[in-house]
């Protein structure tokens, strides 16, 4: 937009015109350039019309709307001269029989949000941790935002299991988990270590204790159980591509000349 | 285990702290990172963990004496792809010289 003044041309800026998508702000002042609005404040209250407002409130022969709030007024006095009246909500006729405490706004949890790449069935490396270079399937992501991942465990020993998005990196290699069907206990709730709650420990069981924690951890049957009819369904994929069992059953390391920021994951 | 070792991390060197010619400012430690060349290239980079490992006194009764300093990469410095880190608590000037590994986490990938 030019305007014609004085000989010199004005091209006037709209900030729309500045972002890539374009809205139709009319409230958005006409800028000459950024920061320098091309009405002036009075100016733009003219044009605005605010001063033809002659009142605000109700117009004559609307009702106003009361407030539910039952008030009542006294004359009360305010210093040597003056009263003035005193607005004071009435007491409420009904009060709840307990008294609840009013509850604070609590966010919503809200689907967990990870990057693009994190798909089921993408190939992933860990980076980080007892299984840093193994190459995993990713499952799901669970509620928590953490990656439920299984080997699977007979191809490279790693049992379903969560890991976090951050020290994974995604390779393009995917697999085809659309047919698989995992099981609703599979959730963040399964994978959480219990509380350890209960009477403290004796001074033996306190000295045996560090003799359990060397013994091997047992897993329940149950894990294992799952672990199976989960694997079961992803093998039979896996064994259609050529060497992808090899794949992963691989460990990932850098080489010498290979440089992460240079590498195609 | 596998049966050899796999590194998931790159390696860089300390060049010092980041300094003018008569000041110095220890939080600040310039690391040059292997493969790095210029300043595009640092991008990747940007966040990484960072871990400057070292031997330090006598072995503890896990028969190790291997000690680490853990730190992040913060921002490109120069042109020429070196990077400043910024480490939990400042790095020693024992350090400079040394190399550093630069993780593969945070990853972004």
């Amino acid at each position: 937009v030019s305007t014609q003044s004085t000989g010199a041309s004005l091209t006037l800026i709209h900030p729309s015109s500045q972002c890539e998508t374009h809205h139709n702000f009319s409230t958005m002042p006409k800028l000459l350039a950024r920061g320098v609005p091309l009405l002036s404040r009075s100016a733009r209250y003219k044009k605005s019309g605010k001063w033809a407002v002659k009142h605000r409130g109700p117009v004559e022969g609307q009702v106003k709307k009361s407030k539910n709030i039952s008030t009542t007024k006294t004359e009360k006095k305010f210093g040597k001269k003056g009263t003035r009246t005193v607005v004071r909500p009435r007491s409420p006729r009904f009060y709840p029989t307990e008294d609840v405490p009013k509850k604070l706004y609590a966010r919503q949890p809200r689907p967990p949000k990870v990057r693009p790449s994190l798909v089921p069935g993408a190939v992933l490396i860990v980076l980080a941790g007892k299984l840093r270079g193994k190459r995993v399937v990713l499952l799901k992501v669970l509620k928590s935002g953490l990656l439920l991942i299984t080997g699977p465990y007979k191809i490279n020993g790693v049992p379903l299991r969560r890991v976090n998005p951050r020290y994974v990196i995604t390779t393009s290699t995917h697999i085809d988990v659309s047919g698989v069907e995992l099981p609703s206990t599979l959730n963040d709730e399964f994978f959480k270590k219990p509380i350890q709650t209960g009477p403290k420990k004796s001074q033996e069981e306190f000295f045996e204790g560090d003799k359990k924690d060397k013994q091997k951890k047992q897993i329940s049957p149950e894990r294992k159980e799952l672990q199976k009819t989960v694997d079961n369904q992803i093998l039979p994929v896996i064994g259609k591509e050529q060497y992808l069992k090899e794949y992963l059953n691989a460990h990932f390391s850098l080489n010498k000349g290979e440089y992460p920021h240079l590498v195609k994951f | 285990m596998p049966s050899q070792p796999i590194r998931l991390y790159t390696k860089g060197v300390v060049l010092g702290y980041r300094r003018s010619k008569h000041l110095q400012y220890p939080q600040w430690t310039l690391v040059r990172i292997e493969g790095v060349k210029e300043k595009t290239d640092t991008q990747f980079y940007l966040g990484k963990k960072v871990a400057w490992v070292y031997r330090a006194g006598k072995k503890n009764k896990d028969g190790s004496n291997i000690k680490v300093m853990w730190g992040k990469v913060a921002t490109s410095h120069g042109n020429s792809g070196v990077v400043r880190c910024r480490f939990r608590h400042n790095l020693p000037p024992s350090a400079f010289g040394a190399t550093i590994r630069v993780m593969m986490y945070p990853s972004n990938i």
